[in-house]
């Protein structure tokens, strides 16, 4: 198993909320979380109305950590409490998202903290059954996660009338089989039940009609990790750890050409620059900036000349990106722009579900143009043609993967025009010193 | 505009439209005459969202909507007509042709192509994909369906239509991406009814049909729509004709009892019709083997043999065996010919219900109104189903139960001896009876009493039954065979007593089978159930043919059968029938006739026997009208040319002259005309059929009791079977599922 320093050496900007434990000896098991506050938050939530939990979840601006960045508080509110149908909370640990590896040492390190955040959301919104959607490629942490819950059982923390409470919750964990697209939360929910992971049509949200048609809240690993701390220090004091309307702290998981790559808890708004800089300790070997994927692969691209940003969800999507899952990729002057969005590109091929025309057909077609164009065979008109493509993909699509590889093509295209006409101009790659560099 | 609480309005391209809550987008503008261009939305099957044809604008929303998923709402505000909606349409097409092969030249749908047609109203002229197109070489899916990856659009109707519209579910997804594919159920190949709806439905050549592919331009065809000749449901279907040959049979317009369906004898069973094996001439016994001969001398051989018989023996000496799928004025003329022409009512068929015991019944009761008709079936909110296995002997029935089960919720009650597959996917509720025990459950839940060997679960069960019908309202009860003669008849009286308006449908086997009992192939019934022992109806007949009937009744078929044994019975015609393999007779039997001749398309095992053979027409080369079980009359359409061959109108004529009566009919329309006047119930508006309607008939009479309950069989035929004929289709016996045996769930 990694220890806890392959992740990240630490740094002391660090805010540690979520990865307090972290490092522990045997964080994993449940005397040592019991003995730092473990289940402490749960105890507090059952003597409070589900109701006054959702309102401190709502109250303390946490946003989704699996993308979107939807207030969490408001989606449970959403969840109909009157409905005769059984509810569900499903955890979405598919974590697959390129350059993002933020839920993995939260299942590894401190996997009661996000059970018994998957507890408290269960009594939020009247459910009696939750799931842990792990991917195919973490079956190691599934064995933690079980290990986890069977200690939880035997303690009373799951089951039936949960520390004398009344109320009951059971959970358990359900493999994927290795395809991004079950990230997307109908695609998971669809997989669960044991169906291709395709995704559904919206609305009706899952919300309203989700795992069985059944009302379900579908929340990322770090999203509910977050939900023990808020209800120990409060609504308010865990919104001030961030920026407005952006709660919290965030594992940012930093990577690319950088001295000291790892997953790192910040504050929400944390300047790019600094993060960087500092935490990230500059680019390797000196070199130079030439551009930032911000949230992981879905993201619009920044230009160097971008990063004096707050790292949160409002501030990125003003500068035209997004916050995303939290996966930080420093790109250094050394590298193709052209073969950075053939390699995303192929990626989103690749695991494109195919449902939908645009998606399925728009991704193919631009990895084989980028493939082309990047070994030398480039027209003058194909990045028109790509750039065209892409918007014809975005906002067309039937999920949002379709958007998720039309928006960094997008930002490649337009921001590093340059390199494409180099790539045109010299009929070969100029950064590519021994042959074309496929994958 | 006004809003009533029942109706939407929102404005579409800036007209103002109506609709009922919860109307789909797509659906609102096809009613305002906008047309919104679709692949993978198909009304009555589920939402994919997939295609992304549909896409348009809403006011206040923030990216594009597509259409078929869009549930309208009041004051919504849509556009169509933006050059966002525009480029929307054209990037989606540009994209499905990025990998579609563009062999429209060689492709079977090319002229009727979906995706044609789309690229030629929504597409750009030129495309920009330079890459090289995915290839896969095409696949067989089973003799009958052919899969072609590269032109499929993965619309997912095919998939959709045989789930929720066959409930075979035999085609899935495989692989991902731009690399997914439809495949089959069964380790590449398909195991399912074959019923080819999935190659109907599919908007591009990706699906083909193993009689049709590589063989036509569809502009080179001539289309006329019949009715299928195989099952007693009377599927509409439009024959595809290129010289003189059926190429392939669909549901064209959608039209009639049965919409798009078919099943696998209606869309590829026709071929029996092109089979090497038809008779293409008349056959005359000359020693102790069939020999050519021409027409003239077949029909004078028959007639003279008849006049001597009739001389010699009188008319109690010559019986008449008609058909279940003649078309009701051959079957109309053949009583008529037997009666008054050769004054005998030694007249009866191969009856595979008792629709006789319902008519009685309805009408002794006053509720002779109480026929469902296939619409009925599937809008009724509950329906009995006793015997039977519609899935195998009445595709449309079955499809129309499943279909008012899936689209609006009906309650289904199965009694059945087997556990046929309508009973274990779609029942409420089943009882399942020893064999052959249906109709005491009827006496038990009629007379209440108790039975408690009946059921399964006892008469606990049957009262579970019996409470929950009375639950039900206007339920549509449906039986087969099983109910015969008097149960017939308990079965109305208990029927009528349940809440609403109960209707009934008597299932028999095959496509003129409800034709000929309503037409009076029977001993002792005239035409529209009318009792040969009722004189004013005798009178009312003899006046309308300027000849007297005989008022004894005739002998029932098994009689006309052992009379022939015992040596009283000398001459039998047989048309459209094979009695000696039906009633599985020695052929001893049929060798003590003096005269046998048989009308046939086919050398049968009794055909084999004939004095004469007469190489009759097919359903495909003639007109006429055919009755469904259901008592709905629809027009058969003469649809090519038989050299060699005539029509059972022609030779019953012909037959009449030649014994010396004076019928002026110059087509099978002028019989029509007849029936209208002078068949109670069927007075039916002739221009509705000519226009290719079901009209729906209500009859009402008082025909005799079932003489003896073995005359009612049903022959149980599979989806792949039908009866005879069928031996000479080679699609039918070509798939591997025939080889199941009868019954076998797909
Ligand atoms: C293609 C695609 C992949 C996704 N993958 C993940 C994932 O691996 N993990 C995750 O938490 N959310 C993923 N999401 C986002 C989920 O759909 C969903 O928004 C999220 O689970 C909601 O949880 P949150 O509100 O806590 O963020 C993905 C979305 C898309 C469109
Ligand atoms: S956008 Fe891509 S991943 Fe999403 S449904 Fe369409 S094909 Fe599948
Ligand atoms: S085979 Fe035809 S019907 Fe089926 S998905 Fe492909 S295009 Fe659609
Ligand atoms: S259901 Fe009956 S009438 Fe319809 S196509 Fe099949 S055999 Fe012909
Ligand atoms: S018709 Fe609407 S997405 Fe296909």
């Amino acid at each position: 198993m990694p220890d806890y320093q392959s992740y990240a050496q630490g740094s002391p900007l660090e805010v540690k909320v979520i990865s307090k434990r972290f490092g522990l000896p045997n964080s994993a098991s449940i005397d040592v979380f019991l003995a730092h506050e473990g289940y402490q938050a749960l105890v507090k939530a059952l003597k409070m109305t589900p109701e006054e939990v959702i309102n401190e979840v709502k109250n303390s601006g946490l946003r989704g950590r699996g993308g979107a960045g939807f207030n969490t508080g408001m989606k449970w509110s959403f969840v109909p409490r009157q409905s005769p149908k059984p509810k569900y909370v499903v955890c979405n640990a598919d974590e697959s998202e390129p350059a993002t590896c933020k839920d993995r040492p939260l299942m590894e390190y401190d996997p009661h903290q996000l059970i018994e955040g998957i507890i408290i959301a269960g009594y939020a919104i009247g459910s009696h059954q939750g799931y842990i959607y792990i991917r195919g490629e973490y079956r190691y942490l599934m064995e933690i996660l079980d290990r986890a819950i069977a200690e939880a059982y035997q303690r009373g923390y799951l089951g039936k009338n949960i520390l004398g409470s009344g109320f009951d919750f059971d959970l358990a964990t359900h493999t994927g089989a290795g395809a991004y697209e079950c990230g997307e939360e109908t695609a998971l929910l669809n997989s669960l039940e044991g169906l291709r992971g395709y995704p559904r049509v919206k609305p009706p949200f899952p919300a309203v009609v989700g795992l069985y048609g059944c009302p379900t809240v579908v929340n990322n690993v770090e999203t509910l990790s977050n939900v023990p701390a808020i209800l120990l220090m409060g609504a308010e004091a865990y919104a001030k750890l961030g920026t407005p309307k952006n709660g919290g702290t965030r594992l940012f998981c930093l990577s690319g050409h950088i001295n000291r790559p790892g997953v790192y808890e910040l504050p929400m708004g944390f300047p790019l620059r600094r993060m960087i800089e500092e935490v990230g300790g500059g680019l390797r070997g000196g070199k130079k900036l030439k551009a930032v994927i911000p949230g992981g692969s879905s993201c619009p691209v920044l230009s160097a000349d971008q990063i004096d940003v707050p790292m949160d969800f409002d501030s990125l999507a003003k500068i035209g990106s997004m916050l995303g899952s939290g996966g930080v990729v420093v790109i250094d002057e050394d590298t193709c722009m052209v073969k950075l969005a053939w390699r995303i590109m192929k990626f989103y091929a690749h695991e494109s579900c195919g449902w939908c025309i645009p998606c399925r057909e728009g991704t193919a077609w631009l990895q084989a143009l980028l493939a082309r164009f990047h070994s030398g065979g480039g027209l003058p008109q194909d990045p028109d043609t790509a750039l065209d493509a892409s918007y014809n993909m975005l906002g067309k699509t039937l999920c949002p993967l379709g958007d998720a590889a039309a928006l960094p093509m997008i930002s490649i295209l337009k921001k590093f025009h340059h390199e494409f006409e180099e790539h045109l101009k010299l009929g070969k790659c100029p950064f590519e010193k021994n042959g074309t560099g496929a994958f | 505009m006004a809003e009533t609480r029942s109706s939407v309005s929102l404005t579409i391209d800036g007209k103002t439209v109506h609709v009922p809550p919860g109307t789909l987008l797509i659906e609102a503008a096809k009613q305002a005459g906008i047309e919104v261009p679709s692949f993978c939305y198909y009304p009555g099957l589920s939402l994919q969202g997939a295609c992304r044809m549909c896409l348009v604008s809403i006011e206040k929303m923030p990216k594009m909507q597509t259409a078929c998923t869009t549930v309208v709402t009041n004051g919504m505000v849509v556009r169509t007509d933006t050059d966002e909606v525009k480029n929307a349409r054209k990037a989606m097409l540009e994209f499905v042709l990025t990998n579609h092969p563009l062999d429209c030249p060689v492709c079977d749908k090319g002229g009727e192509c979906e995706l044609q047609d789309m690229v030629f109203r929504y597409g750009a002229a030129e495309t920009r994909f330079l890459e090289p197109k995915l290839h896969e070489e095409e696949r067989k899916f089973s003799s009958l369906v052919y899969y072609d990856r590269p032109r499929c659009i993965l619309c997912y109707r095919c998939i959709r239509v045989c789930d929720e519209g066959m409930d075979v579910n035999a085609y899935g997804i495989g692989f991902r991406g731009v690399h997914s594919e439809i495949i089959p159920n069964r380790d590449g190949r398909l195991e399912c009814e074959e019923c080819g709806a999935c190659i109907d439905i599919c908007p591009v050549g990706a699906l083909t049909s193993g009689t049709y592919r590589y063989k036509t331009r569809p502009w080179e065809l001539t289309y006329t729509g019949t009715i299928c000749n195989h099952c007693g449901d009377g599927c509409k279907t439009t024959l595809s004709v290129r010289n003189n040959q059926i190429i392939r049979a669909n549901n064209r317009d959608h039209s009639g009892v049965n919409g798009e369906f078919l099943c696998v004898k209606g869309r590829f069973g026709w071929d029996f019709v092109h089979h090497d094996q038809r008779l293409a001439s008349p056959l005359i016994r000359q020693n102790a083997s069939q020999h050519p001969a021409t027409w003239e001398q077949a029909l004078e051989m028959t007639a003279e043999r008849l006049q001597a018989i009739l001389t010699e023996r009188g008319p109690n000496a010559v019986a008449v065996i008609g058909s279940n799928r003649t078309t009701n004025e051959e079957s109309y003329l053949l009583q008529r010919f037997a009666r008054a022409v050769l004054g005998t009512n030694h007249i009866d068929h191969h009856r595979t219900a008792d629709f006789s015991s319902l008519v009685r019944a309805l009408t002794e009761a006053g509720a002779a109104d109480r026929y469902a008709t296939m619409e009925d079936i599937f809008r009724a909110s509950s329906i009995l189903l006793i015997g039977n296995d519609p899935t195998h002997q009445h595709p449309l029935v079955a499809y129309q139960i499943r279909q008012a089960v899936r689209q609006h919720s009906a309650s289904l009650y199965v009694i059945n001896s087997a556990a046929i597959k309508l009973a274990l996917r779609q029942a409420k509720l089943f009882l399942k009876v020893p064999p052959r025990r249906e109709v005491d459950v009827i006496r038990v839940l009629a007379g209440g009493g108790e039975a408690p060997d009946l059921a399964e679960g006892g008469s606990q069960a049957i009262t579970a039954l019996r409470d929950r019908l009375r639950q039900e309202t206007d339920t549509v009860i449906i039986f087969g065979d099983e109910i015969r003669g008097g149960g017939v008849a308990e079965l109305v009286r208990w029927g009528l007593s349940l809440p609403g308006r109960t209707r009934f449908v008597a299932l028999g086997d095959y496509a003129n089978s409800r034709g000929a009992a309503d037409m009076g192939l029977l001993p002792a019934t005239l035409p529209g159930y009318q009792p040969l022992a009722d004189a004013a109806a005798r009178s009312r007949y003899e006046s309308a043919w300027g000849a007297s009937i005989p008022a004894e009744p005739g002998k029932d078929l098994r009689s006309i059968l052992s009379a022939i044994d015992a040596g009283s019975l000398k001459a039998l015609l047989v048309f459209g029938s094979n009695p000696l393999k039906t009633f599985r007779l020695d052929q001893s039997v049929l060798s003590k006739l003096s005269f046998l001749m048989v009308a046939e398309l086919f050398p049968t095992e009794t055909a084999a026997m004939a004095d004469v053979v007469l190489p009759a027409a097919s359903f495909a080369e003639k007109s006429g009208t055919v009755t469904n079980t259901c008592g709905q009359v629809q027009a058969l359409k003469k649809t090519m040319r038989r050299a060699g061959t005539r029509s059972d109108f022609e030779i019953i004529c012909a037959l009449a002259r030649l014994m010396g009566a004076n019928w002026r009919y110059r087509s099978a329309e002028d019989v029509l005309r007849e029936i209208i006047a002078h068949v109670p119930g069927y007075a039916v508006p002739l221009p509705s059929l000519l226009v290719g309607r079901a009209v729906a008939t209500q009859p009402r009479g008082l025909p005799p009791l079932l003489e003896d309950s073995n005359l009612v069989f049903s022959s149980r035929d599979s989806l792949f079977t039908s009866g005879t004929v069928s031996r000479y289709s080679w699609a039918l016996n070509s798939v591997d599922e025939a080889k199941r045996p009868y019954g076998h769930i797909f």
